[in-house]
């Protein structure tokens, strides 16, 4: 789409989504969340020990708006399974404190996401692998 | 400055039959917290719920709104 050309922020957003099977949009990063609700997020998926790549919206203000117009979902973090959004952090707690979330993640270790390497050159769009 | 009780008021004046309980999270008038039960929500998955909540505020969720945690229930 000649949308998609002029725009490869979101471009890079939407591949990143496809080619992970896990993916944060989160402020900072797993290392160094810079926000409680990330912090809260990742400590989720770590508790889990499910791999997920995770992508900084903060050095790019277009990251957040483009990821938002894209997933109709005002607030960060996101959560994307397979191309689906799960949520945010009170979904993903929810979820987790109810046991659905290892479910619907189908936590398999065995698995492989996809190559974050490939993403993390486009763009301000920043993938930390977490495998 | 949001104050909580027009953000509950204005959930249960958009959302239909919708009963909210919102709390201001940290006394700074940015980050609220909120459970609400609406029919409306019958049905729809969490991710669902949750938008049309969000949608109350628009462009005001991510700026003046900070943060509006949510439980949302069908009840």
């Amino acid at each position: 789409m000649s949308d998609q050309e002029q725009n490869p922020i979101r471009q890079a957003i939407t591949s990143a989504i496809a080619e992970n099977d896990v993916i944060l949009f989160m402020k900072g990063t797993p290392d160094a969340p810079a926000c409680g609700f990330s912090a809260r997020t990742v400590g989720v998926l770590q508790s889990l020990g499910v791999p997920f790549a995770a992508v900084n919206i903060l050095p790019d203000p277009r990251i957040r708006e483009e990821l938002s117009a894209l997933s109709q979902w005002p607030t960060i973090p996101q959560l994307f399974h397979r191309g689906e959004l799960i949520g945010g952090c009170d979904i993903v707690t929810e979820m987790f404190e109810a046991g659905e979330l290892a479910q619907v993640l189908g936590v398999d270790p065995g698995r492989e996401t996809g190559d974050p390497a490939e993403v993390a050159g486009v763009g301000p769009l920043q993938i930390e692998n977490r495998l | 400055m949001p104050q909580a009780d027009d953000i509950r008021a204005r959930i249960e004046a958009a959302i239909p039959g919708a009963r909210a309980e919102v709390e201001d999270w940290t006394g700074g008038g940015d980050h609220f917290r909120a459970t609400v039960s609406s029919p409306a929500f019958a049905g729809l998955s969490r991710i669902e719920q949750h938008r049309l909540v969000y949608r109350v505020f628009g462009n005001e969720i991510g700026g003046p709104i900070h943060a509006l945690s949510l439980t949302t229930t069908s009840e």
